[in-house]
């Protein structure tokens, strides 16, 4: 294979007008599965969250479960759709073994939810994303391939299938196609994805966490000359995270400007995104029909949700994402630029809730989207997952606030926190992190630095107070950084005659 | 004391409640019944001794304790193999299940255990409920009690022969085009399929889920009414299930053993009532007719001009469904599995497995399904059937206008000999002809013997209203007490 060398992001997309579409797969929060009793927890030993319902066994049948419905209705209220008064599950045909029935049950012409919109905010713009489709459907199992190099099925030994995620409901969420986006295509699908996220969040309806799988994105892009009709798009999948999403559009916008640019064509095609490369390849089809022969499915009586009660669950909704983060933006007192900082960090309610928990808007802010978002981001996880908790937070703050602990102190704490060891008191204690504010002890560093440097202890003698910080740099390294800074500074001049 | 065997469910109820007989006493002589017939017969593919003489000590064991035992406790019920039943093979007539036990109870069976029934086995059929005579059954067929040469009608051709036979006094099947009703006819028993939703579905190895229906089978109307009140009602386990009071179908029979029916309007079917039939069969329809009339019925001829239609549109539905349903079948969680040697891909396993568990009708339907809801297909085939199937319950609901319940013969022939319509498929369905149209409506039916051809047993069909099971087990009881029940050849010797 030859290589060749790829345009960068800024010439790839100076020829061309992308298009973006996204497919967001929501496992929801149900205490049971979509058509049966078992329960939906994540985890659990292979194969011990089934029945004969969700395992596909002959002669079982599906129950709709009523709390899955009510929560495919109110996403699809709180994205301004259209809820179905009547409408029915369908059969989706294809062979695969982590499909118990090899049929899923989906819906297909008949979605409960249907032509809404996302509005979102991309450089201080305001993209309206239209939403085709909301409907609800089951998930697959998983299938494990073992013995292989790659973990795919090729070279494989065996395979292995876990049904305990077979049966737990999934919404899919459809965009109508997103033009006009321009070079900010990436970033508006990110955009588009975190505030769904937000939404979905802010209804309890799902965890939906990217790395658990349980929001899961499919990102359509295409590229076309401006004025021509929009190309042929391809499908990337396994994007799973948000950082991804935007280098899935970025990796698929270069790839088929290049591949345009060269004169060739775009393959209609699924392709597969790499977290480890950040490049895209073609997918092995996941089934060999393509034709799913849908039909209703006739083990399900019809879906007829009561206008009356839909809009007891529309006027039930909680505030939009967007609102709530205007008013929060407000009382916090944050710029435009800070506030879309902590968003982009998805640390809101981690923000909100610290605050909550005794903490200032501002002191929050700083560790969140400082020490613990620069964790996060080494170990490539969400804010949310990175191992302290708002009352954590808050509760270091109060021990920097008290003086117990200095800045750089309150970092080796929150250390210990992220890696499990406790409270931050707890940890501060057990580590003995916490400021050394004996002042006999410190005298005797004091003087033992007074000795060391006697060229710096004369000049502070003679007036130059400035040059008392060396003086205070060789006490904190004694004290291995737990004196504080502007005692030490007192003590010194003191002692120095100097004050 | 008379012989346990030839007794009717309602008798055994009265001598065991009475303590003239023990249930276990009962169970022991249709075990020993089939021990002695089933070889000619073959009506069992699994008989569950153990778990029968279990089931009928406890009935006695309650009864001893002085404890209210239900209208049908420690009366014996075979039970079709297309119906789970715990840690007991549950085949669908299919090598493709062969040895598989389910780990659960299907409804039906667990209203039966509940009900204090002894459930004495597992009843041959046609493989997956798919066929008229049994002998689509991987297991080979049974034989007509009748007439061990002849067919005893399908798919439930087991359940039926089994109650012909006296191996049992009752049964269960189940009615997706006529499976209970067309056996009921050419064995000489009774076969009723309840309004669809009035039993549930739950645990039936599905065949084409919109129209399968679990229903009774017995000798006398009354036992099949008694049976159909154990086994309905509403479950939520099946999404489908009419949450409504079981129609007084017990009720309704003993009203009809008075043998009155005045007042009770009965619409023959134009359409059914001409071609089609042998005329043994019209003549023995037309018998009964008379002698309804003489009770007190009222019968005029109703037209369903769209009943013409419900055959092909059968023949698309019910394959598309199945197409479907047994996709579940290949070999990675249950039942068979070929060439699993290693080396062979998933999809060659999932194929070979296929191929071999699978017999001749079965693949002809799920190629038929599979074409049928295809892309570019479906609207002229599945959809196209789906508005016949609307025209049909039109005209069913215009027909109940004018008359309490429709009647037509059950089945255009009498019983035939083995192999006579296996080559020729069509011929095959024709057997449905009269029955398919209550299915795609999704109201009840009933076969009631009425006489014979030829010397072989002819049914009368009775259709009535979705959820009025009740009006057609009436009128089936009246024609009874009018006719009198129908006794096959001795099995012996």
């Amino acid at each position: 294979m030859t290589t060749t060398t790829l345009p960068t992001y800024d010439e790839a997309i100076a020829g061309f007008e992308p298009v973006i579409g996204l497919e967001t797969h929501v496992e929801l929060g149900t205490n049971t599965k979509m058509f049966c009793g078992c329960p939906t927890d994540f985890g659990g030993e292979p194969n011990t969250r089934v029945c004969p319902v969700c395992l596909g066994l002959p002669g079982s049948l599906p129950v709709a479960n009523k709390a899955a419905i009510e929560a495919t209705i109110r996403i699809g209220l709180a994205l301004n759709c259209s809820i179905a008064t009547w409408c029915r599950f369908a059969r989706k045909n294809y062979f695969y073994p982590d499909m118990p029935k090899n049929f899923q049950i989906s819906q297909y012409d008949e979605p409960l939810c249907v032509d809404g919109y996302l509005d979102v905010e991309v450089d201080g713009k305001t993209v309206r994303i239209g939403i085709e489709r909301v409907h609800l459907e089951e998930d697959t199992g998983k299938t494990l391939h073992v013995g292989g190099a790659t973990g795919r099925i090729h070279g494989a030994t065996e395979s292995l299938v876990d049904y305990n995620r077979a049966g737990i409901p999934l919404v899919e969420i459809v965009t109508k196609p997103v033009p006009g986006t321009g070079a900010l295509a990436p970033e508006v699908a990110r955009a588009y994805v975190t505030e769904l996220r937000e939404v979905i969040r802010g209804l309890g309806v799902s965890d939906v966490r990217m790395e658990e799988g349980s929001l899961r994105c499919d990102v359509n892009t295409s590229l076309n000359r401006p004025g021509d009709e929009w190309g042929t798009r391809t499908e990337t999948k396994n994007v799973n995270s948000l950082r991804s999403v935007e280098r899935a559009v970025r990796t698929e916008i270069i790839r088929q400007s290049a591949v345009l640019e060269g004169g060739g064509r775009i393959v209609q095609e699924t392709r597969h995104f790499s977290e480890e490369t950040g490049d895209t390849r073609p997918g092995r089809s996941k089934e060999t029909a393509t034709d799913y022969r849908y039909f209703p499915e006739p083990d399900l009586v019809p879906l007829a949700p009561d206008p009356a009660w839909v809009e007891s669950l529309r006027l039930a909704l909680p505030e939009p994402p967007r609102d709530r983060r205007k008013r929060i933006q407000e009382s916090w007192g944050l710029s435009d630029l800070d506030m879309q900082s902590v968003v982009n960090a998805g640390a809101v309610e981690l923000i909100e809730e610290t605050v909550a928990a005794g903490a200032t808007a501002a002191a929050a802010r700083k560790w969140w989207l400082g020490e613990l978002a620069r964790r996060a981001n080494e170990a490539g996880i969400d804010l949310a997952s990175v191992g302290a908790t708002p009352a954590q937070v808050a509760e270091l703050q109060t021990l920097v606030d008290s003086g117990k602990l200095n800045d750089k102190l309150a970092r080796v704490v929150i250390e210990g926190v992220v890696a499990g060891e406790g409270s931050p008191t707890e940890v501060m204690e057990a580590r003995g992190l916490a400021v050394v504010s004996d002042t006999g002890a410190l005298t005797a560093a004091v003087d033992e630095a007074i000795a060391a440097n006697p060229d710096v202890a004369a000049k502070v003698r003679d007036g130059k107070v400035a040059a008392a910080g060396a003086l205070v740099g060789a006490v904190m390294k004694t004290t291995k950084g737990q004196a504080d800074a502007k005692t030490v500074r007192e003590l010194i001049l003191e002692r120095l005659g100097a004050s | 004391m008379s012989d346990l065997t030839r007794m009717t469910a309602a008798e055994l109820a009265g001598t065991i409640a009475k303590g003239d007989a023990s249930a276990e006493e009962v169970t022991r002589a249709h075990l020993d019944r089939i021990a002695a017939v089933d070889g000619k017969v073959h009506a069992f593919l699994h008989v569950d001794a153990d778990g029968a003489i279990n089931a009928a000590r406890k009935v006695d064991a309650k009864r001893a304790a002085g404890d209210e035992l239900g209208p049908l406790a420690g009366v014996p019920v075979a039970v079709k193999d297309v119906l789970t039943t715990r840690g007991v093979p549950t085949t669908a007539g299919s090598k493709i299940l062969e040895g598989w036990r389910p780990p659960y109870d299907s409804t039906v069976v667990e209203r039966l255990r509940d009900a204090g029934t002894v459930i004495l086995g597992k009843t041959n059929m046609d493989e997956f409920a798919m066929g008229s005579s049994t002998e689509y059954s991987a297991y080979g067929p049974t034989n007509n009690p009748w007439d061990l040469g002849r067919i005893p009608g399908g798919s439930g051709g087991g359940s039926a022969a089994a109650i012909a036979a006296y191996e049992a006094p009752l049964a269960i099947g189940t009615d997706t085009g006529g499976s209970i009703r067309q056996p009921g006819a050419v064995t000489g028993t009774v076969g009723s399929k309840p309004t669809y939703g009035g039993t549930s579905r739950y645990g039936l190895i599905a065949f084409s889920s919109s129209l399968d229906t679990p229903g009774p089978c017995a000798r006398t109307v009354l036992d099949a009414a008694l049976l159909h009140e154990v086994m309905a009602g509403h479950d939520w386990r099946d999404s489908t299930s009419i949450p409504q009071a079981v129609p007084p179908v017990v009720e309704a029979a003993r009203l009809g053993m008075t043998g009155d029916l005045t007042g009770v309007k009965l619409g023959v079917v134009t359409e059914f009532n001409g071609e089609g039939a042998e005329p043994g069969v019209l003549a023995a329809f037309h018998d009964a007719l008379a002698a309804l009339t003489k009770l007190g019925a009222e019968v005029v001829e109703v037209s369903a001009p769209h009943f013409q239609y419900a055959l092909p549109a059968y023949y698309l539905i019910a394959p598309s469904e199945c197409s479907s349903n047994l996709a579940r079948f290949d070999g990675v969680r249950f039942g068979l599995r070929v060439g699993d040697d290693g080396n062979r891909s998933l999809e060659e396993v999932m194929s070979l497995t296929r191929e071999a568990g699978f017999g001749p009708e079965v693949k002809r339907r799920i190629m038929l399904g599979t074409y049928a809801l295809s892309s570019g297909y479906y609207d002229a085939y599945y959809g196209q059937a789906q508005k016949v199937r609307t025209l049909i319950t039109q005209d069913f609901n215009a027909a109940f206008e004018q008359v309490d319940v429709l009647v037509s013969p059950t089945t255009p022939f009498v019983a035939f000999p083995f192999g006579s319509r296996t080559s020729d498929p069509y011929q095959m369905y024709l057997a449905d002809l009269f029955t398919i149209p209550t299915n795609l409506y999704g109201g009840p039916g009933i076969s009631v013997p009425c006489g014979l051809s030829e010397g072989l047993p002819v049914g009368f069909q009775i259709m009535a209203p979705t959820m009025a099971d009740d009006r057609m087990y009436r009128v089936a009881a009246a024609l009874e007490s009018a006719v009198g029940t129908l006794t096959p050849p001795s099995l012996e010797g």
